[in-house]
């Protein structure tokens, strides 16, 4: 089969040079990698930062070169034939602030159309077209250093698909978006894909919902390795037998969470302190599982201000594979670092 | 939205020297302090040094000298912090990678780079000249016009390429192409005499300062505009104009073969995005 993207044991170890007081030491950023996408797919790197959704990104763009493993992209090796791969793609990330500030819209898309070779009378007319999709035809001519973090973020998106790439990576492309914007840019990208069918992306995110609402497939990734891959249903019907519910407490007054985790029948808790209370998510075997945590909350002194059962989400699925929240998961590596 | 037709191979590399060069040729000119920074500060130094000229009554061709050297620093500036650590800002704003990863060839970005800052220069080396001349009164007399000419296009051909050279061996360095840069600025003023004729110097310093290819091209153009400037100066123009042929040559095959180098070797080490990603 003819795959937009496949990697196979892909891995990348970054070598870190020691300094005066420390020693050289390697971070492994991807281990083994396999993934098969195909053409038409809208697919999801669902993961926490620094799991290395960005790395297997810039591999895939022929930025950086894997450790091991290979990758071919429309066809063609990231890092034999980079020549034939980098016409047929290209790139956004969330919060980029490439192009130049003393450039108009117009200039700045333009001239990153010329490095691909359109002509200025195609690449205007795009332009025009694209700009009016996003909702921006009337900053044509503002200068982009005048323009907001979320026209510029629509300024990128329009970049990224002006050149009317086979694959496109978008790594992040919501961050720092207020709601609003970001629900129109996904609402853009759905309609790209849906409206050529044989034109693939790649979306990372950290947003669950977002890989929910868009994605085709998701992988979820943790640590540079990918854990689960399939459709954001699939993946959630893996809990369909679990009983999920989220709790909001009092602070918890010295109760462990692996506490109610030794509570036969809990698979996974994970908690989120927030101002004045704790927001638990609890992951149970059966619905009765609940009964017993509560007994405890009520031994320890803790009160409970709110108890919902829900349907499983993507961030379930994350707590099942990994053990923590995604959040979670960020706290502890920005304690560590 | 219909297919969208590609160009490739030497119609890609025009489009992407145009387009680069744009920002430079258009885009600068919009940020109107360019008059101060890059004319009035320049002609406060140029006047010191006239005034110290005048004050101790050296020849009047010294002040012209003056002149001619302080409009030329405008190309040296350009060379260091346009180009030379040029590609650091770029990696930092997210374009280099942009640049890397897009079909075009990163010779027709660097090419670019150098024609948008060679023709945004001169019109800054114009307006020093013009100005610097009407203040204190310079005299020219051109000898041989189209050797001026040649001169000044080896001249420039030669020190952009040296810039591109620069700029791709910087293309692996972080914070520190800013103090490289910072590094080399005032020592050139001197090495390569743009205040006074170079010859000026000791022999082997004025012949190792002329790598530089400004040494050279502002001695032999010294040369062909004032009616002493054969007498100061350092070496005869057809061998000066010969040297900054064989180093036009050097730099330009030198910055593509290091810019092909250091692209491989940035790949591999993973040091082609900003350091925030």
């Amino acid at each position: 089969m003819d795959f937009a993207i496949y990697t196979e044991n892909l891995a990348r170890i970054y070598k870190i040079r020691g300094g005066k007081k420390s020693e050289p030491k390697e971070i492994t950023a991807l281990k083994d990698v396999n993934l098969q996408i195909e053409r038409g797919e809208l697919f999801g790197l669902l993961g926490p930062n620094g799991a290395g959704k960005t790395t297997l990104i810039k591999i895939l763009t022929t930025l950086l070169a894997p450790t091991s493993g290979w990758a071919k992209v429309a066809g063609y090796n990231v890092t034999t034939e980079a020549d034939m791969v980098r016409p047929r793609i290209n790139m956004v990330s969330g919060g980029e602030s490439s192009g130049y500030g003393l450039l108009t819209v117009r200039e700045n898309l333009w001239m990153f159309a010329q490095f691909y070779g359109i002509s200025s009378k195609d690449a205007n007319q795009r332009i025009k077209e694209l700009l009016d999709v996003v909702g921006m035809a009337d900053r044509l001519n503002s200068k982009s250093s005048d323009l907001s973090t979320g026209l510029r973020q629509k300024m990128n998106i329009t970049r990224g698909f002006l050149t009317d790439p086979d694959v496109l990576f978008l790594d992040e492309p919501t961050l720092g978006l207020d709601v609003g914007a970001s629900r129109e840019v996904r609402r853009f990208i759905r309609k790209w894909v849906n409206d050529h069918p044989l034109r693939t992306i790649l979306l990372t995110t950290h947003y669950m919902v977002e890989a929910d609402e868009l994605c085709d497939r998701v992988a979820i990734i943790n640590k540079g390795r990918v854990l689960a891959c399939d459709s954001p249903t699939s993946l959630k019907k893996r809990l369909q037998s679990d009983a999920i519910f989220r709790m909001e407490v009092s602070p918890l007054n010295g109760l462990e969470i692996n506490q109610l985790e030794n509570i036969p029948g809990v698979g996974k808790v994970s908690h989120h302190p927030q101002d004045g209370s704790v927001i638990l998510e609890l992951i149970l075997k059966q619905d009765d599982v609940i009964s017993a945590v509560v007994n405890t909350m009520t031994v320890a002194g803790v009160r409970i201000l709110h108890l919902q059962k829900r349907e499983p989400t993507l961030e379930d699925v994350f707590v099942d594979l990994v053990g923590r929240s995604m959040e979670e998961v960020e706290r502890v590596q920005n304690a560590t670092t | 939205m219909r297919q969208l037709r590609k160009n490739t191979g030497w119609r890609l590399f025009i489009q992407t020297v145009i387009a680069r060069a744009y920002p430079r040729v258009i885009g600068q000119q919009r940020e109107k302090s360019w008059m101060f920074f890059d004319i009035f500060l320049p002609i406060m130094g140029i006047s010191a040094y006239v005034f110290v000229y005048r004050a101790i009554q050296a020849p009047e061709e010294y002040v012209g000298f003056v002149v001619m050297g302080g409009a030329m620093t405008a190309f040296w500036m350009n060379v260091l912090w346009s180009m030379s650590s040029q590609l650091y800002w770029e990696k930092e704003q997210g374009n280099l990678a942009l640049y890397i990863m897009a079909p075009n060839s990163m010779m027709a970005i660097l090419l670019g780079m150098a024609l948008g800052g060679l023709v945004a220069t001169t019109m800054r080396a114009v307006v020093i000249l013009g100005l610097g001349s009407f203040l204190f009164q310079v005299q020219y007399q051109v000898t041989n016009f189209i050797q001026l000419m040649l001169i000044f296009i080896l001249a420039m051909v030669s020190l952009y390429g040296m810039g591109m050279m620069a700029a791709s061996a910087f293309l692996l360095l972080s914070r520190e192409a800013w103090h490289i840069s910072n590094l080399a600025q005032e020592p050139v003023y001197l090495l390569s005499g743009f205040y006074f004729p170079v010859k000026s110097l000791n022999f082997w310093i004025a012949l190792s300062a002329s790598l530089i290819p400004l040494t050279l091209g502002l001695d032999a153009m010294r040369q062909l505009v004032f009616p002493s400037g054969a007498s100061l100066g350092f070496l005869s123009v057809p061998v000066e104009i010969s040297v900054l042929f064989i180093l036009s040559i050097l730099f330009l095959f030198g910055s593509r073969y290091l810019l092909g180098y250091m692209e491989r070797l940035a790949i591999k080490e993973g040091r082609l995005t900003e350091s925030r990603r």
